[in-house]
């Protein structure tokens, strides 16, 4: 087959999608195929159109690749490709619309506000702070609504904190959100068609919360996997993350981040196309599933094109 | 699933050569996390870095780069001098040369150490591979694990990993408008020689600093080399840029100024010729030169041969000099057009240093701006820029930035400075409007102003 693996970008993750890819190529160069990498930009439409692959492999992450956008784009050209679709990847960006739907679901998710500068600038906004500062307490989570990769996340620990860790985060998006901190366990549940890969448990080794730096480097968090938890607790979280991902309409993969607090485990977010670098969580949970990189990129690929199908079949237009 | 993909995985092409193992499982990870040398756990990289990666697409300005401008070079004059290298010295040029650098290489560098008022023996220098290399080998000469070095806060970004990849214990005194603040490092070294710590050396760029610009007074420069001699410690200085001056009188070099007894002096060609024939050199007392030369020869038995051809011959067409004043004629326009920029689409809140040569600018921003942060909001204006947290060991340089003049022409330079100042000025307006509605809030102990204009931080 020949697969197109789209990668780069101009998304802050740029970097890491283009590790993600490396290794996305090498294993299909093993399983046999024919891997075409194209670094996603304007000539990205007329490379898919000259080049023709069998299935599109999305290796990008962060806004544009992850957020529906070359999905789109895709569903136009008729060409399956991997991981949810465009509508599952638009809600896994957008954290504010995806914890709607979570807690609608019934599903456990910190508190939150959400606001755009616009916002701040126009509505005044500010006067709210101090409600929502006692309505969730500190320290506080503030975040861009979408960024992948905790890239933007601050604590603000006082109201002090507050202002500063806003325009930090507003620098990733015009929107962020202020979440309540639960204090507890970081969990990832990867997601592989319908199936719940083993727990990784996220401990870093420094910093309070393992930052955009630590996720990528080697031995500055330790990861467990399977994570040390009872069987009971395993499958709650497994079920808890399942529905979530069925919740948000995910197919393919995808990879589901909680915290096990006191109060049990809460969904933080949904990560449409998780990291598959060499210190990526979803290549590891499938790893203690006893699924290699190569047998795991093939079983992707599979999922694309099985879905691809069935929606040929059963009417869509081309 | 599993069966076909063993079956596929074994594709039938013999002939094409691996290129990278699939399968490196966090398992390996861990295998290879065990072999590593306990340097390598301070050896970071940075999220920076990542977001480095983005200042490779050519629609982005980047004011990040520390790259002198290349272009200017003449390409006859350097296809002249290769072509004759080729056909004259061919089999020299292609073989091993001696570790610490032909002759005919020293007497260029004893040109330009002359033209900056130095007149080393030639048995004091050794060619190394860059200035990059000089400050690496210095470090493997002098720095014991938890060994002390002082540098200059902001310090040469490129500096920080290599201090720390010999495991040095690294301390930074402020600087100002006149360089490294010398009370401050009399302070600490007074600070040391209380705890019977002895610091091994100190770094400084004293001319046109990477990343601050500045430059050390003549009065701080007589200074320092008294302290040192009073602490015996070592100086390395480290002045690439030197010769790079766009106005006012050149102040004289550390090593001038000592006679070379304490002072390491690296120097290069790469901003006066080009980074790309990676040319520097150490100049520096016999016996620590000797260990120098045997860190060399462990690292790289000696610098290119070929490039060292190609430096004789330029030097011997006797236009050095003038393609220097080619280029600070062309980077004066360019700081010139930076300043310009900065005074106009900078907020008030913001300050800059004002450099008599060099290639950066430094700025300073109300400290409740993160410029990594920041970076990432230009980025998606498509400028970028070093945050100033490359510059410090310690965390500090949050709010400041590395901005630099060199490697774009004017238009770029004003276009660049425009979009940063403009996500600047929104960074600016929205902090405030957040603190100006939360100090409008009943808070008695901290409103004595009236409670409507909010003064802000500043550096």
């Amino acid at each position: 087959m020949k697969v197109a693996v789209l990668k780069g970008g101009s998304s802050l993750e740029r970097g890491v999608s283009l590790r993600s890819a490396a290794r996305v190529e090498d294993a299909l160069g093993e399983l046999g195929h024919e891997a075409i990498g194209i670094d996603v930009g304007a000539e990205l439409v007329s490379r898919l159109r000259a080049e023709r692959p069998d299935v599109v492999f999305i290796a990008l992450h962060g806004p544009g690749g992850e957020d529906g956008t070359v999905q789109e784009l895709l569903e136009i050209l008729d060409l399956p490709y991997t991981g949810p679709g465009v509508a599952a990847c638009a809600l896994c960006m957008d954290k504010v619309a995806a914890k709607h739907e979570i807690r609608a679901a019934g599903i456990p998710t910190p508190d939150w506000a959400a606001f755009n500068a616009t916002a701040f600038r126009e509505l005044g906004a500010a006067d709210t702070l101090e409600e929502i500062e006692e309505r969730l307490g500190f320290p506080l989570v503030i975040k861009p609504a979408s960024q992948g990769s905790s890239l933007g996340v601050e604590f603000a620990s006082s109201r002090d904190e507050v202002p500063q860790a806003l325009v930090a985060a507003f620098s990733y998006d015009d929107r962020v959100l202020l979440e309540r901190h639960v204090k507890g366990r970081e969990l990832a549940v990867s997601m592989l068609g319908s199936e719940s890969l083993p727990v990784v448990e996220a401990i870093p080794r420094e910093e309070d919360f393992f930052n955009f730096e630590a996720r990528y480097e080697i031995g500055r968090t330790e990861y467990v996997c399977p994570a040390d938890l009872g069987d009971e607790e395993t499958g709650r979280v497994q079920e808890l993350a399942t529905r979530t991902y069925e919740t948000l309409g995910c197919s393919g993969f995808a990879r589901v981040d909680l915290m096990l607090g006191d109060d049990g485990p809460q969904v933080l977010e949904v990560n449409a196309i998780p990291g598959l670098t060499d210190t990526s969580l979803f290549p590891m949970a499938a790893e203690a599933a006893g699924i290699d990189f190569t047998e795991l990129v093939g079983q992707i690929l599979e999922s694309a094109r099985l879905r691809h199908q069935v929606a040929a079949t059963s009417g869509r237009p081309a | 699933m599993t069966e076909r993909s063993e079956q596929q995985g074994q594709p039938e092409r013999p002939s094409e050569p691996r290129r990278r193992r699939a399968h490196t499982t966090s398992r390996d990870l861990e295998r290879y996390a065990g072999l590593f040398a306990r340097r390598t756990q301070v050896m970071r990289s940075s999220a920076m870095r990542d977001l480095m990666a983005i200042t490779a697409r050519p629609e982005v300005i980047s004011l990040a780069g520390g790259l002198p401008d290349t272009s200017t070079f003449p390409a006859d004059s350097f296809a002249a001098q290769m072509t004759r290298i080729a056909h004259e010295s061919s089999a020299e040029a292609l073989q091993y040369g001696p570790t610490e650098g032909f002759e005919e290489t020293k007497a260029c560098i004893l040109e330009v150490m002359g033209a900056e008022g130095m007149a080393p023996d030639p048995d004091d220098l050794i060619v190394t591979t860059g200035g990059q290399q000089a400050i690496d080998l210095i470090a493997k000469t002098l720095v014991n694990p938890g060994d002390p070095v002082i540098c200059e806060a902001p310090t040469y970004p490129g500096a920080v990993p290599t201090f720390c990849s010999y495991e040095a214990d690294v301390h930074q005194v402020s600087t100002d408008d006149e360089g490294m603040r010398i009370d401050e490092l009399e302070e600490l070294l007074g600070a040391f020689a209380t705890a019977g710590r002895r610091p091994k050396f100190i770094y400084s760029v004293p001319s046109f600093q990477n990343p601050a610009g500045v430059t050390m007074s003549g009065e701080r420069r007589r200074r320092l080399v008294e302290l040192a001699r009073e602490h015996e410690v070592l100086i390395c200085e480290d002045n690439p840029y030197g010769l790079l001056r766009f106005e006012g009188d050149p102040e004289p070099t550390l090593y001038s100024l000592d006679g070379g007894d304490y002072v390491l002096y690296i120097g290069t060609l790469s901003k006066i010729l080009s980074p790309g024939i990676r040319i520097g050199w150490v100049a520096a007392p016999p016996p620590v030169l000797e260990k120098i030369g045997l860190g060399k020869q462990a690292a790289d038995l000696c610098t290119s041969t070929l490039t060292q051809y190609f430096v004789r011959e330029y030097f011997a067409e006797g236009r050095w000099r003038e393609y220097i004043n080619d280029l600070v004629e062309i980077y004066r326009d360019r700081r010139d057009a930076m300043l310009e920029a900065l005074e106009h689409h900078f907020p008030e809140q913001a300050e800059w240093t004002h450099p008599e040569g060099g290639l950066f600018v430094w700025a300073t921003l109300p400290d409740y701006i993160d410029t990594t942060d920041l970076l990432a909001k230009a980025l998606r204006e498509n400028v970028a820029f070093v945050p100033g947290r490359a510059a410090y060991v310690d965390g500090r340089g949050g709010s400041s930035m590395r901005l630099n003049f060199s490697a774009s022409n004017e238009e770029e330079l004003r276009e660049g400075i425009r979009r940063i100042g403009s996500v600047v000025s929104e960074q600016v307006a929205l902090y405030e409007t957040i603190t100006g509605e939360l100090r409008a809030e009943p808070e008695p102990d901290d409103d004595d102003s009236g409670g409507e204009v909010v003064p802000l931080p500043k550096r």
